[in-house]
């Protein structure tokens, strides 16, 4: 087993909510006056769980509460949870951004962050200068910044800009530099925190290749992103965190499944049936369930079994321009996007009011996998109602002897088609006459 | 054993007395680099770029020597009045630049140091520079009309040995600077009520430092009781004094005085980076 480079240990971080004013004044001269006699700050009893959608009793809440996991050389370890989770302040705290309010945390060699791209761009001064100062800001060495000026250039592909002040760069442009800078960091344990979100598909692909050289190099990378995908590829262990604390460490695989199955990734209801309260609306979405064709609602569906989702939806008055869209992704990635008026523009004339009900079979060709479906009411092609990840099944391979099969769960590839391997030439031993 | 093993443990507690200059020491570049982008903003897209520098002394020493050293006739110790008033105002003007402008560190650099850690001395450190590069500018102007008056104007004027104390000068004056900047900007980042002191304060504290309006041997002759605590505490009169008296040859310079201020300066200077250090680790959950 290879060395760990990163030890937490039970780390906390305790924030307080509101603005300051006379009365965080008083808490302050409290907290002064306990550790005067020697006592613990006696706000560090009183913080709740940070749930950002409920409203809480205290004003204090655990932005993270001990946090307890260990990481070793060369792993690439994927932060995971909802918005308000953790990942953010824990990789802050890490990089000594801001320090925590109890606990430890160990580490081995250099520090390298990417909390956001382009920290400290100047937008007067040329790319050249730009990628000295940034260097620096990161952590680099002039002369270290300077031996790898060409890759940088070369590898952000903005030569011809080098010597022309940032703020003429395109946007675009800013981040292919800024993340080109980054990427070109050497340090042991590298942060990165929601980068990729920014840049064209190219780039982003290119950034991921990047980042898994850093650990073929045996160097350690904490990474937070919302694209699952890039997750599941890039990274071998995951920590899921929930509502500032953690609930699993440990392969990543596990952790997306677990985080996706939870119910974290869907915003409200049972996983295969979400009703809508009536609402005073023109159009608006009653039901959306997923069945089989026995009309049995199931999380979990077998290979060969169809799957069929029904959407419910109600016109109040006679209209034009609405009409739906879905959207399926199998394990946080998305597959593809669907809309009933794909084949069928006449689907975006005239509705009578009434109730509306859509049968849609999914196609066969999924493979086993964890499924979500997000579910759209659109009026004139803008999303009117939008249920991200409204519900989610489960497919199970179980049934079927995958042993030898290009459908096996573990198999590269997000699909299951049946194709048709028809040979044109077979040859047959002759017969010898 | 086990504390061996790790470089860095990140923890609540940390040493007292932790200057982390070492640090400071180990990002040099970023000083720099930090420097010449400050100066760079400064002179991008102006014609006159750093003879804008000269203006703002040379205007205040104008309405000084006429206010003061005109209309209200005050004494300058026989010193040609705008010789007098422009030492004054370049020192003061190097230490209130410094002061302000690090005194607010934490709010002016929050969207970095939100983002990455490195030595956060670094930025006040790269304000200290640039207002000493400003302060190199205007000296040149202070040796252009001391030259003046030497050659032109036949003004009799017998520089002292103490001119080459000038470097150490500059470093107190900047130290000073930094140390209270330091500690303010420290104050501020949850209650900002003491920045709407700093502004005006440091104005009063002009007209409590004899030697910038008035020289110190007529403030002693005047308030022979408070003169050796306001001399000996407020390091800066020394410094200009001994300045004044080094190139000009006129004013009170005593070791006395002179230590006086180095030993209130370096106090200054470490309280402020102790303070700072302690604040700059959870600054960003406050401001």
């Amino acid at each position: 087993m290879s060395k760990p480079v990163l030890n937490v240990e039970n780390l906390s971080k305790q924030y307080r909510l509101g603005g300051y004013g006379s009365g965080t004044l008083t808490d302050d001269l409290k907290k002064w006056w306990y550790k005067l006699q020697g006592k613990e700050d006696p706000f560090l009893i009183i913080g709740e769980a940070n749930d950002r959608s409920k409203v809480g009793d205290s004003q204090y809440v655990w932005a993270l509460r001990d946090i307890d996991f260990e990481v070793h050389q060369g792993e690439v370890v994927g932060l995971i949870g909802k918005n308000g989770a953790g990942k953010s302040t824990l990789l802050k705290v890490l990089s000594k951004v801001t320090g925590p309010t109890k606990g430890k945390a160990y580490i081995k060699g250099r520090v390298g962050s990417m909390l956001e791209v382009g920290t400290g761009f100047h937008p007067e001064l040329t790319g050249r200068e730009n990628i000295f100062l940034n260097g620096t800001i990161l952590g680099m060495r002039k002369r270290e910044v300077a031996k790898k000026l060409d890759a940088i250039v070369d590898f952000a592909g903005v030569a011809r800009y080098l010597e022309t002040p940032v703020k003429r760069y395109s946007s675009g442009m800013t981040v292919r530099l800024a993340f080109a800078v980054a990427a070109h960091l050497e340090p042991e344990i590298l942060l990165v925190d929601e980068v990729l979100a920014v840049g064209d598909a190219e780039f982003q692909d290119k950034c991921l290749g990047k980042m898994g050289e850093v650990s073929a190099e045996g160097r350690t990378i904490l990474f937070v992103s919302h694209n699952l995908g890039s997750m599941r590829r890039l990274c071998n262990r995951g920590v899921l965190l929930q509502d500032g604390q953690m609930s699993y460490v440990g392969k990543i695989e596990t952790a997306l499944e677990k985080y996706l199955g939870s119910g974290e990734a869907q915003t409200s209801g049972p996983k295969n049936r979400v009703t809508f309260e009536p609402k005073d609306a023109l159009a608006y979405l009653t039901e959306i369930f997923i069945e089989n064709e026995d009309k049995e609602g199931k999380n979990t569906f077998l290979y060969g079994e169809k799957i069929f989702l029904g959407i419910n939806y109600k016109i109040n008055d006679e209209t034009r321009g609405i009409n739906m869209r879905m959207s399926l992704a199998r394990n946080g990635e998305l597959l593809f996007l669907s809309q009933d008026c794909d084949d069928d523009f006449g689907m975006l004339g005239k509705k009578h009011p009434g109730d509306y009900r859509i049968k849609l079979k999914l196609p066969d060709y999924l493979k086993a996998g964890l499924y979500t479906i997000s579910v759209w009411l659109m009026e004139v092609g803008k999303p009117k109602e939008e249920k991200i990840d409204i519900l989610s099944f489960v497919l199970d391979d179980t049934n079927t002897d995958t042993f030898y099969r290009s459908f096996a769960k573990d198999m590269p590839g997000v699909l299951k088609p049946k194709l048709n391997w028809e040979y044109i030439d077979f040859p047959v031993p002759v017969e010898t006459q | 054993m086990k504390d061996q093993y790790w470089d860095s443990i990140l923890s609540t507690k940390q040493p007292f007395f932790h200057f982390k200059l070492g640090e400071v020491w180990e990002s040099r570049d970023l000083l720099w680099l930090f420097a010449k982008r400050d100066i760079a903003q400064l002179y991008k897209q102006t014609v006159l770029g750093p003879l804008w520098f000269f203006i703002q002394p040379l205007l205040t020493t104008l309405v000084f020597t006429i206010v003061f050293g005109g209309l209200a006739g005050m004494s300058t110790d026989g010193i040609p009045p705008l010789l007098f008033y422009l030492a004054g105002q370049i020192f003061w003007m190097f230490f209130a630049e410094v002061l302000n402008k690090s005194s607010t560190t934490f709010r002016d650099n929050q969207a970095i140091f939100g983002k990455v850690y490195f030595a956060r001395l670094i930025a006040p450190l790269s304000v200290v520079i640039n207002s000493a590069i400003k302060f190199g500018i205007q000296f040149m102007l202070f040796l252009i009309f001391y030259f003046f008056f030497l050659i032109w104007k036949g003004v009799e004027i017998q520089p002292q040995i103490e001119i080459l104390l000038l470097p150490v000068l500059v470093l107190l004056t900047g130290c000073m600077g930094l140390g209270i900047g330091l500690i303010i900007t420290s104050l501020t980042t949850k209650y900002r009520d003491l920045t709407f002191l700093v502004t005006f304060g440091v104005q009063l504290l002009m007209f409590l430092t004899p030697s910038v309006i008035i020289p110190v041997s007529k403030f002693t002759e005047k308030y022979p009781g408070i003169a050796p605590y306001v001399v000996g505490l407020n390091p800066l009169t020394a410094v200009i004094e001994t300045f004044k008296y080094g190139f000009l040859g006129k004013g009170v310079f005593t070791w006395q005085y002179f230590t006086m201020s180095v030993v209130v300066t370096i106090f200054i200077f470490l309280a402020g980076v102790l303070v700072f250090n302690k604040t700059e680790k959870n600054f960003m959950d406050v401001i």
